[in-house]
């Protein structure tokens, strides 16, 4: 398949305009970001699914669309289904010799928030990656229900405040821990399961490439920023995100075959959680003397995270 | 190329598997199902063609009835050919993306084999599933028997996929009497069914790279009352395609269907409305009252539940003394659905000629409706319109255990 080299930032974002810049996003939003990257990493024809969510409500606004492609938004819970409807037709028309451009490649390819992915349409990822649809599924994961005003998500972590699982003069926010979908995605035995950061574009370039070339259905997690519900200035988005890749909050790496784990950045100075809780909004009351263990809780979970992860590569198993 | 399959003049099929055999011929670009009873035969069934050959198409066993209808969408979407089956409680599962479907003109065919809706739990046949999917922008087409449920699949993709109609169309069949029934079916040749509902021809497709399309956009209330709108009018006027397919049908088969059907209504002073099985029963009824108590009695049966045939039913009524609309559905705080469509039908002629119009309840979960029981309400009816008004409850249970159960008197001044 045709696949775009990748020199320069420049020449990689101006390259491909299948995602216009019009569009009703939050200045700031790391979604759009994400979008772009991935239909900048392949020439190749793309049929794409949104779920109902941030991105699509903010790029298909009647009669405006944002996307020169084809796409197709169903409902909150189906969008890897409805690409996997789509994947099942493109199979059988090719079988059967009806595709108007036999030869066109194209990938398929399917976007969630983490309401989606995590919560709402978990089976329906679940049971389209069991059947081995050829398609990559992205969550672009900003912990939250955004578009409904920042909501509690199995995807928020320990200690945020969401306007279901507030901080307040006896509650440190949400009290469950983010649930670990690169690791449930990698034991449907999915062929590739990454988390990736747009802060660390070239890996993620990298990544959603690798993912579009590898046939089978393929789950990416990706980071993305929420300026709104995080509560941080706009422009300090991509800042928000090196804090997170470099206090290992989000650490960046691939599960191959469903157990092949390679540690895809490392940094070069590991910075204390606090530092990132500290830049959002959304964390500030773990600033008070009462909350002082919920940091010291996440930064030890950080610890052992990683700890795992990095004996997981070095197992190589 | 999949294989081809030599059938017998005459076939004996029930329900299901007439259902399945039609699909077959339709060949299919993607099926997406999940089973339930009591149409699981007909997903097995398409299985069993996928593993011997007989299916070139796409059979996608998904989790659950959500996602394959969902599937179904998507697959639609991409410019193909698409059905699926269903039942009650996953009927009931579909019902987010059954609006999602038809609001976006995808002509996706679905066989639904009618079976009531917990709670309690129960399997049998009822109407609840169907009028389940009344407003949600489908056509729906019942059939009363196996022959008529592997007829009107195969026009249901003529019908649907229409470039004057592009809407998704539900073929219903009652569980059990209907689908694990077996009669004699006269099919046509896999060739003649392929011939006459033809080439899928994609609209909008989302694999012509050449010209994109978006898909399910968002429509607030700028826009969004004029989309439905365009939607009920499509629905409205799809009468015209379904009467020119009936038509081609009938030509090919000899086998006439209409939008409304009825049967000895031509000198009819008492009749019932009916869908599903029940129309067969109550003509059998019809015609044994005729013979043995003079009684000139009719059934009136919407072939097309939706669109409903408003105009063709109040032709047919006017003039008519008295008719029980039967619904086979609990109506729940309300009258019958049937019994509101003829009332609103009949709102439009003039009061002399309006029929007295009562509304039964009756074989919910499967409970069987008999020929006896049938006649009785007929009988019911005509005692109405000798003495020129309704002398029992406007609602009636009929069937049910217990005390009588009724709702509602005339008011007679």
């Amino acid at each position: 398949m045709a696949i775009r080299s990748i020199k320069n930032l420049k020449e990689f974002s101006t390259a491909n305009e299948r995602f216009e810049g019009a569009h009703l996003l939050c200045p700031g939003c790391a979604h759009s970001m994400i979008v772009r990257e991935l239909m900048n990493a392949t020439d190749d024809n793309l049929v794409i699914s949104s779920a109902t969510g941030c991105l699509e409500v903010c790029t298909a606004v009647y009669p405006y669309t944002s996307w020169d492609t084809s796409w197709i938004h169903i409902g909150f819970e189906n969008s890897a289904t409805a690409v996997a409807g789509a994947e099942a037709m493109y199979k059988a028309r090719k079988r059967k010799g009806t595709l108007k451009d036999p030869d066109a490649p194209v990938k398929f390819v399917a976007f969630g928030g983490d309401g989606a992915t995590y919560d709402i349409g978990f089976q329906w990822l679940s049971g389209a990656v069991e059947r081995g649809h050829d398609f990559t599924y992205i969550c672009l994961d900003n912990e939250n229900y955004a578009n409904t005003g920042g909501q509690r998500s199995s995807a928020t972590p320990i200690g945020a405040h969401t306007s279901t699982a507030q901080a307040g003069r006896v509650s440190y926010g949400k009290k469950q821990k983010k649930k670990d979908m690169v690791a449930i995605m990698a034991a449907h035995g999915a062929p590739y399961v990454a988390q990736l950061a747009p802060n660390k574009w070239k890996i993620m370039a990298k990544g959603f490439q690798k993912a579009l070339e590898t046939e089978g259905p393929c789950f990416i997690n990706t980071v993305s920023a929420c300026t709104t519900e995080w509560k941080f200035d706009p422009k300090d988005t991509i800042h928000i995100t090196d804090l997170a890749t470099d206090t290992l909050m989000f650490p960046i790496y691939e599960i191959i075959d469903g157990h092949k784990l390679n540690i895809l950045y490392r940094p070069k100075t590991v910075i204390p959680v606090e530092e990132y809780l500290a830049a959002q909004g959304r964390y500030k009351h773990l600033f008070k003397p009462e909350n002082k263990h919920v940091i010291e809780r996440i930064q030890k979970e950080i610890n052992e995270k990683w700890e795992y992860l990095q004996r997981r590569e070095e197992a190589g198993v | 190329m999949a294989e081809k399959m030599e059938l017998q003049e005459v076939e004996v099929w029930d329900g299901n598997y007439a259902a399945a055999q039609a699909l077959r011929q339709a060949q299919v670009d993607v099926v997406a199902a999940y089973p339930i009873t009591p149409s699981t035969p007909i997903v097995e069934t398409y299985g069993a063609f996928v593993a011997n050959g007989y299916i070139d198409g796409e059979y996608v066993m998904v989790e659950s009835e959500h996602a394959a209808m969902s599937g179904c969408v998507g697959a639609a979407a991409a410019g193909g050919r698409v059905a699926t089956a269903t039942s009650s409680q996953g009927f009931a599962l579909m019902v987010e993306v059954l609006y999602q479907a038809s609001g976006m003109r995808l002509p996706i065919v679905l066989t639904v084999v009618n079976r009531a809706l917990a709670s309690p739990l129960n399997v049998r046949g009822d109407h609840g599933d169907m009028y389940l999917g009344r407003d949600s922008g489908w056509i729906q087409l019942d059939a009363f028997n196996a022959q008529e449920a592997y007829d009107l699949t195969l026009m249901a993709f003529k019908i649907g996929e229409d470039i004057n109609v592009r809407l998704p169309v539900m073929v219903h069949q009652d569980g059990f009497v209907t689908s694990h029934t077996a009669q004699n079916i006269h099919p046509l040749s896999d060739d003649e069914a392929y011939a006459f509902i033809g080439d899928y021809k994609p609209v909008e497709e989302m694999l012509d790279f050449s010209k994109p399309v978006t898909y399910g956009a968002q429509t607030e209330e700028d826009w969004h009352y004029e989309h439905k709108a365009k939607q009920h009018r499509a629905l409205m006027d799809s009468t015209v395609v379904i009467d020119r397919v009936f038509e081609a049908f009938e030509k090919k088969t000899g086998r006439r269907y209409n939008r409304l059907e009825t049967y000895m209504m031509e000198d009819a002073e008492v009749a019932v409305l009916a869908l599903g099985s029940t129309v067969e029963t109550s003509i059998v009824a019809a015609k044994q009252l005729r013979e043995e108590e003079g009684l000139k009695v009719g059934v009136i049966a919407p072939r097309c539940f939706r669109p409903f045939p408003f105009e063709e039913l109040r032709e047919v009524l006017a003039g008519v003394k008295c008719v029980a609309a039967l619904d086979r559905s609990c109506p729940m705080g309300a009258m019958g659905t049937l019994y509101n469509e003829t009332c609103g039908a009949l709102a439009t002629i003039p009061a002399e000629q309006r029929p007295l119009v009562t509304n039964f309840i009756y074989g919910l979960g499967g409970r069987d409706f008999s020929v006896e029981e049938a006649k009785r309400i007929m009988r019911e009816q005509k005692g109405h319109a000798d003495v020129g008004h309704i002398t029992t409850h406007i609602q009636q249970f009929s069937g049910l255990r217990g005390p009588k159960l009724g709702f509602f008197e005339s008011k007679r001044s």
